[in-house]
């Protein structure tokens, strides 16, 4: 899969279910956790979501705030599992 | 073990203890990626009277207020023991987390300190130095490194203070609940009858310290009842909720105490393959406690864990509050909880709980514990029949004494708690269906939109005094979400994305909750009451209607 594909599904359903604004200007190295302080949910929302979306399981010591950051941190992650 | 029938012979929690033990396991602290530490009865006293000394060395004496604000979970517990050890008085608080802003959070718990004359804090050695020019108080950060003296014996009687739990408050100071020795005891005998407690069990927890659920049922009773207790930090397990899942099926846990939202959370967010190998056999009670219970979140958590053995028997309901230690209520453990169904036209109508075939879904809360009264009271003072809607007054051996410092508020109405919770009363049982006051409960957390609307109100940009805050309930999470409804000032040149990203970071940084939903509104949007106040549940019906309809 493209990158560009996924880091556009990755940013709608950040956007979407976890901003719940999704015509906001998201820039890719903005902290989704450190800046836009959504909630404590994001982690293991996003965890569910990459597995379901793109069939990479992301283990629980890798589904942290420092790892999982920015839209960067999350695509990078999901595209070393699909390589 | 404590019990009903053998309290008597106990004082404080000092003699009530079962942690005189040696190997017996006290606590096993699980950690995403790393060991499991395990704490037996005899190293976890060795630990609290460590603290106990260093608190002493400080010059803490009995009856002294103690705050406990430690990054270190294991810290907590043991500092909380030795603080208890020593006579002193306890009271665990939110620690400092990467969200919060350490400076405001420095100034509110030095406005505490002020406040509640405490005379040390608690805290990881990092944070000393965010403190240290701004408390008047000493800051503890280890326990003594000294061997194992014994502790000064303090002169206490069941009647002293044991522990404040600090519930939610406006304005910044929260209220502290002081609870006696005699009152903690009552409440872990009554409820352990209530909960059918047995040496067999084997509890888990993921819940918060400062919180009475927490504290209580995921601390104090296992280790007051010599029960092994399976501990996780709430920031862990938010983040990798299977774990809890994980503990349960490794230790055989039979109880575990949730707020309504994480039985979404787990349904939603535990991935298949991190599920499919455990099994919830060994579970007694998944008790559901400390917000609005929700059937739905049941069916959810249900659906989802069926294939790990869960089963409806598995599911229980508490009713409880800091006030009153913790429980008020509980349902019986074995069987799903009564689900009344009622006409919601005749609640909101005429405040009657009527019976109906199709209506709203209201979860029991069961009935009350042991020396525990209940009754409904209506506005004008009136004790209600049954189905009657109306304010819930708690009557109960495990109540507070009083709030910390707070001579100005009477908990008590003829020796009745006035709760503000509304509910009603059917075949004995207690069911809950709002609260009296304005009170969002997200995520089990009690926040007052007064507190945040405070917040909302010094950001640039936003219109002074024009914002309103609310909650909405959320199906998906099965809790209330946070709602931020403001004006922005009237000039052409502001950025709209940084104001809320400013409303977001401040909210996040100033309390313990996130806001979910951020909507600016055109002048005169704002619905006000015609004494000039911003009327909240107009507000919210209003933007239920324009911006939310799915809700």
């Amino acid at each position: 899969m493209d990158e560009a594909i996924i880091r556009q599904k990755i940013r709608d359903y950040v956007l979407a279910e976890l901003l719940h604004e999704s015509d906001y200007d998201l820039a890719d190295d903005e902290g989704i956790i450190t800046e836009l302080y959504i909630d404590s949910f994001a982690l293991a929302e996003l965890g569910v979501f990459i597995e379901q979306e793109f069939d990479v399981y992301i283990p629980d010591p890798d589904l942290t705030v420092e790892k999982m950051d920015t839209l960067n941190l999350i695509v990078a992650r999901v595209m070393r599992d699909l390589d | 073990m404590l019990t009903i029938q053998n309290r008597h012979h106990f004082q404080t929690l000092h003699n009530a203890i079962t942690l005189n033990g040696g190997d017996e396991i006290a606590v096993i602290f699980i950690e995403t990626g790393k060991s499991p530490i395990t704490i037996t009865r005899a190293h976890f006293i060795h630990k609290a009277r460590k603290y106990g000394i260093a608190l002493q060395k400080q010059g803490i004496q009995a009856t002294d207020l103690v705050f406990i604000a430690h990054q270190n979970i294991l810290d907590s517990i043991y500092a909380f023991w030795g603080a208890i050890l020593i006579g002193a008085i306890p009271s665990m608080f939110p620690t400092l987390t990467d969200k919060l802003d350490p400076e405001i959070y420095s100034r509110s718990l030095a406005k505490l300190v002020d406040f509640s004359d405490a005379k040390a804090i608690v805290t990881a050695d990092s944070y000393t130095s965010y403190l240290q020019d701004i408390v008047s108080c000493p800051i503890i950060s280890i326990e003594t490194s000294e061997k194992d003296t014994e502790v000064v014996s303090p002169t206490i009687t069941a009647q002293s203070i044991a522990f404040l739990q600090h519930s939610s408050g406006t304005t910044g100071l929260q209220k502290g609940v002081a609870l006696s020795h005699e009152a903690v005891l009552n409440q872990l005998a009554s409820y352990s009858d209530a909960i059918a407690l047995s040496p067999d069990d084997v509890i888990v927890s993921w819940l918060p310290l400062y919180h009475d659920m927490g504290l209580i049922a995921g601390f104090l009773l296992p280790i007051v009842q010599g029960i092994p207790l399976i501990l996780m930090s709430p920031f862990d397990w938010i983040a990798h909720p299977a774990m809890l899942l994980e503990a349960i099926h490794y230790y055989s846990a039979t109880l575990c105490w949730l707020p309504n939202f994480a039985y979404n959370h787990m349904a939603r967010r535990i991935r298949q393959r991190d599920s499919d190998s455990l099994s919830l056999g060994s579970v007694r009670a998944f008790i559901n406690c400390s917000e609005p219970v929700r059937h739905d979140s049941h069916q959810k958590f249900l659906e989802r864990f069926a294939e790990c053995g869960l089963t409806e028997s598995q599911f229980a309901v508490s009713y409880a509050m800091a006030e009153n230690s913790f429980a008020v209520t509980q349902t019986y453990i074995g069987e799903y909880p009564t689900v009344d169904i009622i006409d919601s036209i005749q609640l909101q109508k005429n405040n009657i709980a009527k019976s109906t075939k199709s209506g709203m879904k209201v979860v029991s809360c069961g009935t009350a514990i042991q020396n525990t009264n209940l009754k409904i009271i209506n506005d004008d003072g009136e004790e209600l029949a049954e189905r009657e809607v109306g304010e819930i007054y708690v009557q109960s051996d495990c109540m507070l004494r009083e709030y910390h410092h707070r001579p100005d508020l009477k908990p008590f109405s003829e020796g009745w708690y006035q709760t503000g919770d509304m509910g009603y009363i059917a075949q004995g049982e207690i069911y809950i269906v709002g609260r009296k006051k304005d009170l969002i409960i997200t995520a089990g957390k009690n926040v007052y939109p007064q507190d945040i609307e405070a917040i909302v109100n010094t950001i640039d940009g936003v219109h002074d005094g024009r914002c309103v805050i609310f909650g909405i309930p959320n199906e998906r999470e099965g809790t209330e979400l946070i709602v931020v409804v403001a004006e922005l000032e009237p000039t052409d040149n502001i950025d709209e994305k940084l104001v809320k990203k400013a409303i977001r970071q401040a909210i996040a940084q100033q309390s313990t909750v996130s806001a979910s939903f951020i909507t600016f509104v055109q002048s005169k949007w704002l619905i006000k009451t015609s004494s000039g106040k911003i009327a909240r549940d107009a507000n919210r019906r209003k933007w239920i209607q324009e911006f939310h309809k799915s809700s």
